[in-house]
């Protein structure tokens, strides 16, 4: 997986519809460390946490995680391998593996 | 000041992004003439200064807490989107918004912008650590970008103060300018507007800034060993560590010093002042009252220099994110690792501490149990017993009975606080899932020594102002207590045994006997309110010994004459949990801003020191220690 494979978009690509996923995206949350991929969507996420579905989606956003972003598992904790840093578009966040189930991924 | 200026003076509020030198650019633009205090009603600091602009008008600078939208998510931010929006009350309107963005992560802060311009406010923004920036090769068309936005751009590195002067002429031309700007109107955006103004910002980078920004390669160096899952929990409890010795040892030289400055004053007072109660007064109530909460100044300003570097580095939100599974485990966030740690020192800057949760909930928690963590203040009065009642012989062939003693006293109140807050989980907010955990690890930073000097001597003034406040009516009330009525003419005991304070400790009495406590020790708790270690005092006063802390060697001896072994642990673990200290409950009230927590965690921990002591005591007895 090279870098040169992936460059890292803001946003002027063409996106994918919010319906129309990828059947190879998976949720964010289930990658290893180190994986690199585009975001394609967020996806559900009610009943997670004390957020509602499109408080999360909002927070998420406002962090930076719009499709076509590319986003970087830079490091995860000792326990569950939770929570994990992400790196996506110049920035480093810290989120928790079961919100991150709701950003889907697909490799590049 | 322009005498001729009738104008109110203008006001410029910043407005910025967590971690984009807000704070930085504000010290640059008022120095250390910054004031400040908290919004009314709500906990969030309020921080403002006077901004003397080149023409020598005067205006009035606020530093708004920082926020990713106006859609708040905190008490913080909501008094940000408030005084925006010129909602806050009793507040003015700002006449300027300056948004304070990160130069080289550009991508929030311009969605930030975009919001912010939909409110009609005459706004600027202001690309700081423009230097770092350039550093790292990111190359920002600042033409291009205000004319894209519509709105004037400048750049500035703060914390050098380059870029200051310009700023303040442009701020000078602005307010002569008199931008009206509509009357705010905002509204809450949808997911759909966050996604738009996303682009409209990724859109605006892709034109104006020549390169996107690459990693920080000394934070990803450094994170490599810091967020490391073995390495970076070893690199915190080193930190740990050394934050802890220094707390406790370099801060004694200075506390020691204190010490004796207020026993000086004392005697100087009995030698220019007739004894009665007005040398009563100042030496009981006010030296030996305030004084002995001042003399914990040296470890609370030791222990906020290791959290504002901590802060200013950008290591804190990695502490967060080490300890978030951790605390989880029993309840907590992630965040609230460091309140509970400075809670060790003293549980009044770590209640302080806790604003920096934004779960209302976590918050909640987290200063429920934060004064269940030994504070400095329980030393002298561990020390005491433990000497006493301690035999001084070696366990498991290393180390001493009484170091044993303390640590499991340690040990006690942070397994009773993880206890506390995981049955409050369980109970009491079931029915609200774990709350979010996201935040942004920002790219490691040198600190700057004026940042840092400015924030220490801000919590100075608060601490001292205080003191000299609420702690000081504190000891006004209990010495009040302590000193009245009178002892009738010919009495023999010590003068408390006749206060106010006796009959409390007699009535408390009928209610402590079962947990081992005779009346003079009930007598003790009531000064022991006022602050943990006082009760060391008290008990020598009403066992007539004289001298205050100098004489704690002969108060042990006297306390080993009269009590039992089952007496002297039950008043130990009576000290792990009792909520014995008013200024304690104080900043309770005053951070929930209600009474009701206030009265919840008294109660709770009463409950919780009593039947602790019941069952000790009772242990004890049985095993034979009640002789």
């Amino acid at each position: 997986m090279s870098i040169a494979a992936c460059p890292p978009l803001l946003g002027s690509e063409a996106l994918p519809g919010e319906e129309a996923l990828p059947s190879s995206a998976i949720p964010l949350g289930s990658a290893p460390r180190g994986y690199r991929g585009r975001i394609t969507g967020i996806v559900g996420g009610a009943h997670l946490s004390d957020l509602s579905e499109d408080e999360l989606e909002l927070r998420l956003l406002e962090f930076g995680m719009t499709e076509g972003a590319v986003v970087e598992i830079l490091h995860e904790g000792a326990f569950g391998r939770d929570p994990i840093a992400v790196r996506v578009g110049g920035m480093t966040i810290a989120l928790r593996r079961r919100e991150a189930m709701t950003v889907l991924v697909t490799a590049c | 000041m322009d005498a001729l200026n009738l104008d109110p003076a203008p006001v410029f509020a910043l407005v910025g992004t967590p971690n984009s030198g807000k704070t930085a650019m504000f010290n640059a633009l008022t120095g250390s003439r910054q004031k400040v205090a908290n919004y009314p009603g709500v906990t969030v600091e309020r921080k403002s200064g006077p901004l003397r602009l080149p023409s020598g008008a005067v205006g009035r600078v606020v530093d708004l807490p920082g926020t990713y939208s106006l859609r708040a998510r905190s008490p913080d931010e909501e008094v940000t989107r408030d005084a925006v929006l010129g909602r806050l009350a009793g507040e003015a309107r700002p006449d300027f918004l300056i948004c304070v963005a990160d130069a080289t992560n550009l991508r929030l802060a311009l969605r930030l912008v975009i919001e912010l311009k939909t409110t009609g406010r005459p706004l600027m923004l202001v690309l700081n650590m423009i230097d770092i920036a350039r550093r790292r090769g990111i190359e920002i068309d600042v033409e291009r970008l205000a004319a894209e936005l519509g709105i004037a751009v400048m750049t500035a590195a703060a914390a050098r103060r380059v870029g200051i002067a310009e700023l303040t002429d442009a701020l000078d031309d602005w307010r002569k300018a008199a931008p009206e700007g509509s009357t705010p109107s905002w509204q809450a955006p949808k997911v759909r507007d966050v996604r738009a103004a996303q682009r409209e910002a990724d859109r605006l980078i892709a034109l104006a800034v020549t390169k996107p920004a690459p990693p920080d390669t000394l934070t990803a160096r450094l994170d490599a060993v810091l967020l490391h899952p073995v390495a970076g929990l070893l690199c915190l409890l080193a930190l740990l560590f050394v934050m802890f010795q220094a707390v406790f040892t370099w801060a004694q030289p200075a506390m020691d010093l204190l010490a004796a400055a207020f026993d000086l004053i004392g005697t100087v007072l009995a030698q220019i002042l007739p004894a009665g109660f007005l040398l009563s007064f100042l030496q009981d109530g006010v030296i030996a009252g305030v004084g002995s909460v001042i003399v914990f100044l040296p470890q609370i300003l030791i222990l906020f220099l290791f959290i504002l570097l901590l802060e200013d580095s950008g290591y804190m939100a990695r502490a967060a994110f080490l300890m978030d599974r951790i605390m989880g485990g029993a309840g907590l966030h992630g965040r609230a690792f460091i309140p509970l740690l400075s809670s060790f020192a003293c549980a009044i800057p770590g209640i302080m501490a806790t604003r920096v949760i934004d779960n209302p909930k976590d918050r909640l928690t987290t200063i429920l149990v934060a004064p269940l963590m030994t504070c400095s203040a329980r030393i002298p009065v561990y020390t005491l017993i433990i000497s006493a009642f301690i035999p001084h012989r070696q366990v498991f062939g290393f180390a001493s009975l009484q170091g044993v003693v303390m640590f499991g006293l340690y040990a006690a109140g942070i397994l009773s606080a993880l206890g506390v807050s995981f049955l409050a989980k369980l109970f009491f907010w079931r029915e609200n899932p774990t709350p979010i955990f996201m935040l942004e690890l920002p790219d490691y930073k040198l600190p700057r020594l004026r940042s840092v000097g400015i924030g220490l001597f801000t919590r100075a003034k608060i601490f001292l102002k205080r003191a000299g406040t609420t702690i000081f009516s504190m000891m006004v009330l209990i010495w009040f207590l302590a000193s009245f009525p009178a002892p009738p003419a010919g009495a023999t005991g010590p003068a408390i045994g006749y206060s106010f304070a006796a009959m409390i400790g007699h009535a408390l009495e009928h209610v402590l006997w079962p947990i081992g406590f005779n009346w003079q020790m009930s007598v003790a708790l009531v000064p022991g309110m006022a602050a943990r270690e006082v009760a060391v005092a008290s008990l020598g006063t009403v066992y007539s010994i004289e001298g205050g802390k100098a004489a704690a060697a002969e108060i042990g001896q006297a306390l080993a004459h009269q009590w039992s072994l089952a007496t002297a642990l039950s008043f130990l673990v009576w000290y792990i949990f009792a909520p014995q200290c008013a200024s304690t409950l104080a900043v309770i009230r005053r951070e929930t801003g209600s009474s009701k927590w206030m009265a919840v965690s008294f109660a709770y921990m009463i409950v919780l020191a009593y039947s602790a002591s019941f069952v000790t005591y009772n242990a004890a007895v049985a095993l034979g220690a009640g002789g």
